[in-house]
């Protein structure tokens, strides 16, 4: 299946839109941050779908990849059960009606790079009974759910994050099937939902969850009283329901997740487009409560953002600055800390899923990288662990969403575009998986 | 205009169609304009999102009204070419301006602005000279 990549933007108007060259998209904690530009057209590049034939993504040397679920319907997150089973979020959201021109041309391009099929608005199970590998079983665990995307398990709870609400199964170890409708724990702001996946995970004790809630605009075009208890997290009391923000101005926080020696909460937010390829990065940072990190009136840090009108100098004052930035436009929507058991170059550190671009050329994502912890801190070169999901045409195979570290090693990739989950395990002697040099470069499967 | 009743009228009025086409651009183009204005004063985001229907619908009839003109450029008689061409050449350069400014209203909130506010003041009087042209079917230098 041959298609051409859609630009935009790089036709006759393009003459003003040649923003400066995007050259490689900038990670680290201290990113480059050029003006804010953007020409007459956003550039826009859409990948297209365009399927694997017979190759797998592409896996770091001593690591192999296998596809454990296929026609899933919008996998989004995971979640790895205690005995081992895999929960799969299956869900489409927003319900952002289009308010100007622009929505409407916008809309029509950018669905082109997505997965026509519909939201399962459910959540399948998988197991591998005996241990091989293989997901032999799989069941639906809960349907009739309204675009579920967070999950956490805690305390014999079940914690969904639909579009609009926190719900709670009851789950005992080994269970199949939700015995029963769900319970509703609190509702959550639905409103249009521009940025509708609710984002989930519970503190260690499992005394509170917490929800990434998105803004509900790019940057304040709806206006700021859409804005009203979003581009936020949520800190919610598991028992009661009670609910506060615990940081502000996460423009749109797609993972969160806690760090397992320190306990800090970490999340992948993703941050503004339209000034430009390499504005602004998406970031990978520690939330802190009580903290403001920007959004609408300024970006990393202290720089202002002139579109969000009425200016707030003294918020601006306060954001704080990110602690990891993973490129602009990368779209970064799955995080979760690595264990020993994925191999001794990924032991310590972060996994992060990135969904990829439409706001920049060449597009940038569309790949999980690895990014080096030592002492709860971001430190050295992120790496790329899951890549090949752009052909050599420049089209999509598959996008990658929600990353979950399987404590018995393994990671776990959901990709939205081709309806699949992956599973990346280190090739280990013991299993005898693989054929010798199988797990160099690109896989046949 | 009192200076009107002294000319002598020439050729025939505008079709009706051709009339109704042109009496579009000038009050949505203004109208944008003052939409573009309580934007600026208020930074109440609904104004600028006005705007950008405003300006779509007039470039929508805008766009019919400058072919009609193109056409007529063709059929005119010979006498009356050098008004159809200014006539045509307005309408054109106030397309190309709506254009442009439907564009940088497409912009996500301020970032529209001041620009977009600037375009439509080029395009609401570009509007405006275009009906007065298009409305007035005499032979441009008769009055003197």
């Amino acid at each position: 299946m041959k298609r051409r990549v859609l630009s935009m933007g790089i036709g006759a108007l393009a003459l003003s839109a040649c923003d400066d060259a995007p050259g490689e998209v900038q990670r680290g904690p201290d990113p480059n941050l050029p003006e804010p530009r953007r020409g007459l057209l956003p550039v826009m590049t859409i990948p297209r779908p365009a399927g694997w034939g017979n190759d797998l993504p592409v896996v770091p040397q001593g690591y192999t990849i296998q596809p454990i679920a296929t026609d899933l319907r919008i996998p989004r997150q995971t979640l790895v059960l205690p005995n081992g089973d895999i929960l799969v979020a299956e869900g489409s959201g927003g319900n952002a009606p289009p308010l100007r021109p622009k929505d409407f041309i916008a809309g029509v391009i950018k669905k082109l790079g997505r997965s026509s099929v519909a939201g399962g608005d459910r959540i399948t199970l998988l197991r591998d009974a005996d241990g091989d590998g293989i997901y032999e079983t799989r069941g639906i665990f809960a349907d009739n759910l309204n675009a579920p995307y967070g999950l956490a398990l805690v305390n014999g709870g079940l914690y969904v994050a639909n579009q609009d609400a926190l719900v709670r199964f009851d789950y005992v170890d080994g269970q199949t099937e939700a015995a029963g409708p769900p319970r509703t724990i609190t509702l959550l702001p639905s409103a249009i939902n521009h940025h509708w996946t609710k984002a989930l995970t519970a503190s260690p004790d499992g005394r509170f969850l917490y929800v990434g809630i998105g803004s509900n605009s790019n940057i304040t075009e709806r206006g700021m009283d859409a804005e009203v208890n979003r581009a936020m997290v949520w800190e919610i009391d598991a028992r009661t329901g009670a609910h506060r923000p615990y940081a502000t101005g996460l423009r749109n926080p797609t993972a969160l997740t806690f760090h397992p020696d320190t306990g800090q909460l970490w999340a992948v937010v993703n941050e503004r487009d339209e000034i430009g390829p390499n504005l602004v990065p998406d970031y990978l940072t520690s939330v802190r409560e009580g903290g403001f990190y920007g959004w609408p009136y300024s970006y990393w840090g202290q720089n202002v953002d002139i579109r969000a009108q009425p200016q707030d100098p003294e918020k601006v004052a306060s954001a704080i600055r990110p602690d990891f930035s993973l490129g602009s436009h990368v779209a970064a929507l799955g995080v979760d800390f690595s264990t020993p058991a994925m191999g001794a170059a990924f032991a310590e550190g972060v996994f992060v899923g990135e969904h990829g671009s439409w706001n920049r050329s060449p597009p940038s994502g569309y790949k999980v990288i690895f990014v080096p912890f030592r002492d709860g801190r971001p430190t050295g070169e992120a790496i790329d662990f899951v890549s090949g999901f752009l052909n050599r045409e420049g089209n999509a195979r598959g996008r990658p969403v929600g990353v979950t570290v399987d404590p018995r090693g393994a990671l776990i990739v959901a990709d939205d575009l081709t309806n699949t989950v992956w599973r990346v395990t280190p090739t280990s002697p013991r299993l005898g998986a693989l054929p010798p040099g199988g797990t160099d470069g690109v896989q046949r499967r | 205009m009192v200076a009107v009743s002294t000319l002598r009228v020439v050729g025939r009025p505008l079709h009706p169609l051709q009339a109704i086409l042109l009496a579009f651009p000038f009050p949505l183009f203004l109208s944008a304009l003052f939409s573009d204005i309580a934007y600026t004063a208020s930074f109440h985001v609904q104004w600028v999102n006005f705007s950008s229907w405003l300006i779509a619908v007039g470039l929508f009839f805008g766009a019919f009204a400058l072919l009609w003109a193109l056409v007529d450029l063709f059929r005119v008689e010979a006498h009356r070419r050098k008004r159809q061409i200014i006539y045509f050449l307005v309408l054109l350069s106030m397309w190309g301006f709506g254009f442009i400014n439907a564009l940088v209203h497409a912009k996500d909130a301020w970032a529209s602005m001041p620009e977009g506010l600037y375009l439509s003041v080029i395009t609401a009087l570009l509007a405006l000279v275009a009906a007065w042209i298009g409305y007035s079917r005499f032979k441009l230098g008769d009055a003197a």
